[in-house]
């Protein structure tokens, strides 16, 4: 798929500190794009850079091919890690201008405002001000200000922190329907749970430096170590233990099952196919249970990360 | 586009404010009040009679002083020393002794002033003068000189003040004049101080709210700084132009009032009214002859150059701080040059309204706005303005450049204070 937004090269230095060390990332067009990394790792620097808040020393980033310039700012949507509005402002005047401020005219605004607020229900709030909200409440309208001029691009920072379950699950669900009619999103976290449930592709960027990149599942298999979660209720329990373990690697498993069945797993050499384990194992008893273990991206970050240190 | 969404954003922000209504329409009212009170105040103060006692035996010199309005002697000479200063305690203000004397030098230093509280310097002096001028008499008259022959030979100076243009100047008109030009220069300073604290807030508002960074999103923090100082500006000229109508027809309503008051009084006393009239009637020409075209365009541009200049300071030091608590230590330097240009500008422009000091302090950007107002009515070149103007808007040219670093910087920092030394360096990134 062709990207929609190309990093190249980026440095960034805050006075002798590196922020980012010639990152280079490439977003395919429509997908849903995690910005991995710990604090302090340079995400947010990046993500100023692509919404030209600060400027790269070198390095250029194109949007849809294009250098990325002034006029292009009304095709991106950002919500900020930091994020707020003007208190004493009223809901529906402040919605405007900050749509009028992406370049939508007024009559744009009011109708996508009204599209917003008939679908997340929230009509009654034009008139009032943000500080009689509940928090809960701001952070729809938070949400709606950062799509109401139906950006191609949407960077969300930290999308989940703040926001109440209840809140989250429906912005969410308004992120993969943004999704499904085109509009691309990344978002920037270290919270790996929301990763593994909406991404397809990933970036990980780590003390200044992009390490992994590449879509979910590729990512993945590069990870993958040939081990597999094995269940078995063998004839000779102990016999079993003995002999597996002289054939391979194994540890303790901990997958839930209905019995009591010895649970292990175990990690082939590179190279040997799935099913000489499970020949084996069907010859010293029933097997209830066979998985490849999949690196969650939790386990891939943490890994990557320190080994790194 | 987006400017002008950000100037009228700040505009309806500020005037919309409960305190700029209040602000608007009250401060009129208490001013005058304030005026009222203080004018009514000082005429109480001024009824008082003060009573003072006066113990001179030998009688050398009770007869020269004189009861007037503010002053009642009585004598109590008729009483011992100790009884008189008994009774003074009690029922006056104070007791002057003059002791006998057979050598009427020796009251030069003998005469005392006895009292509880301090007596004013006016006082002392009057009391002075009173043994002075019996002691010249007597010198005088020792030497055989009549002391009529010389009050009469004493002759009073009035010097007539024209211009080379060949129009009678009057008297006091330059302290009419100075009082003009101070209160341009005042308010000036006044404004750049509260509407400058305004464009503080705001900026220290938008970091704390944390929209800052949604804004900034979608425009140059540059627009923003801008937007924000112009509707601030204009927002402060509206007051202006409200204050200007309401103080038009409070002039106008309290001009009415008061001539028919004079009107009343012209009946008491034809003559003393017929004076007041002619010397009011004589300086209200004078008045209106002051170049007010020039004066009131020059607020307007001075005030705007000012403005501009000081609050895009302001909206720096919003930026590099997280709370209007941390800004004091930043705000001083910015009170002192208005402070200095206030007072520095009165005591010259008094003086020499176009002596050395004031004329460079009138082309000095941080001091201008407020000298070159001050000198306004005394009539300055044409040329000195325009240069006095240039030099300002070009210093506001260089400080937002300076300003918006800092302001871009500043306004993505959260956390601690800032020191000077890293609003230095955040110059140079």
């Amino acid at each position: 798929m062709k990207p929609i937004l190309e990093v190249k090269n980026v440095v960034k230095q805050y006075g002798d500190y590196t922020a980012l060390n010639s990152v280079s990332l490439s977003v395919p067009q429509g997908s849903i794009y995690g910005l991995l990394g710990p604090n302090g790792a340079g995400k947010t620097s990046l993500i100023r850079i692509i919404n030209q808040i600060t400027m790269p020393d070198s390095g250029e980033i194109l949007l849809d091919g294009e250098k990325l310039a002034p006029h292009h700012v009304s095709q991106i949507g950002y919500m900020p890690e930091e994020r707020g509005l003007y208190k004493t402002m009223k809901v529906g005047e402040q919605a405007l201008y900050l749509a009028q401020l992406k370049g939508l005219s007024k009559k744009e605004a009011k109708e996508q405002l009204d599209y917003w607020f008939e679908k997340l229900e929230i009509k009654g709030w034009w008139n009032k001000k943000i500080q009689e909200l509940s928090k809960g409440m701001a952070q729809k309208i938070q949400f709606v200000v950062t799509v109401l001029h139906r950006p191609k691009l949407l960077i969300l920072d930290e999308p989940f922190s703040g926001f109440d379950p209840v809140n989250a699950n429906l912005i969410k669900d308004e992120i993969l329907e943004l999704r499904d009619k085109g509009t691309t999103v990344i978002f920037s976290t270290h919270r790996m749970e929301s990763v593994e449930d909406m991404c397809d592709h990933i970036a990980l960027i780590h003390k200044s430096n992009k390490l992994i990149e590449g879509e979910l599942q590729d990512v993945k298999r590069r990870y993958r170590t040939n081990t597999f979660e094995v269940g078995i209720a063998p004839e000779n329990f102990q016999h079993l233990l003995a002999d597996i373990s002289t054939r391979y690697t194994t540890r303790q498993a901990s997958f839930k099952t209905l019995d009591d069945e010895l649970k292990l797993e175990v990690e082939l050499p590179k190279g040997t196919p799935s099913r000489e384990l499970l020949r084996y194992l069907t010859d010293k008893g029933d097997v209830t249970y066979f998985m490849e273990k999949i690196p969650s991206v939790n386990d891939i970050f943490i890994q990557t990360v320190s080994q790194q240190k | 586009m987006s400017l002008s969404l950000i100037i009228k954003r700040e505009f309806n922000a500020k005037v919309r404010n409960k305190s700029f209504i209040v602000m608007t329409f009250l401060s009129p009212l208490l001013f005058t009040a304030m005026a009222l009170l203080v004018g009514y105040l000082a005429s109480v103060n001024g009824d008082e009679v003060v009573k003072i006692a006066v113990h001179d035996q030998a009688g050398t010199l009770i007869k020269d002083f004189k009861n007037d309005k503010e002053t009642h002697y009585t004598d109590l000479s008729a009483l011992s020393l100790a009884l008189a200063k008994e009774k003074a305690a009690e029922g006056y203000e104070g007791l002057i002794y003059v002791p006998a004397v057979t050598d009427a030098k020796d009251l030069l230093h003998k005469v005392e002033y006895i009292s509880n509280e301090s007596p004013s310097m006016e006082f002392i002096g009057n009391i002075e003068d009173v043994v002075n001028d019996k002691l010249t008499r007597f010198n005088l008259e020792k030497a055989g000189i009549d002391y009529k022959k010389i009050d009469e030979a004493k002759t009073y100076a009035d010097i007539r003040l024209s211009k080379f243009s060949g129009e009678e100047s009057l008297r006091w008109l330059n302290e009419i004049k100075i009082g003009i030009g101070f209160a341009f220069g005042y308010l000036i300073m006044m404004f750049i101080i509260i509407y400058g604290n305004m464009v503080m807030r705001s900026v220290i508002e938008e970091k704390t709210n944390r929209i800052i960074e949604i804004i900034i999103s979608s425009v140059k923090p540059f627009q923003l700084m801008m937007g924000k100082i112009i509707g601030t500006s204009m927002a402060g000229l509206l007051q202006f132009l409200i204050w200007a109508i309401l103080g038009g027809i409070l002039l106008f309503v309290a001009g009415n009032v008061f001539g028919l008051q004079v009107g009343a009084t012209s009946a008491a006393s034809p003559e003393a009214t017929q004076a007041a009239t002619t010397g009011l009637q004589a300086y209200l020409p004078e008045i209106f002859n002051l170049p007010w075209g020039t004066m009131l365009l020059s607020f307007l541009i001075f005030f705007t150059g000012g403005f501009f200049l000081y609050s895009s300071i302001y909206a720096s030091i919003g930026a590099a701080v997280d709370s209007e608590t941390d800004s004091q230590q930043f705000l001083l330097p910015i009170i002192l040059p208005l402070m200095l240009g206030v007072y520095v500008g009165f005591f010259t422009v008094i003086n020499d309204p176009h002596g050395t000091v004031a004329t460079v302090f009138s082309m000095i950007p941080l001091t201008s706005p407020i000298v070159m107002m001050m000198r306004l009515p005394f009539g300055v070149p044409l040329w000195e303005v325009a240069l006095s103007m240039a030099i300002l808007f070009a210093t506001f040219f260089g400080v937002v450049w300076f300003a918006s670093k800092i302001y871009r910087i500043g306004i993505l920092m959260y956390g601690k204070k800032p020191t000077y030394k890293e609003i230095f360096k955040w110059l140079r990134y």
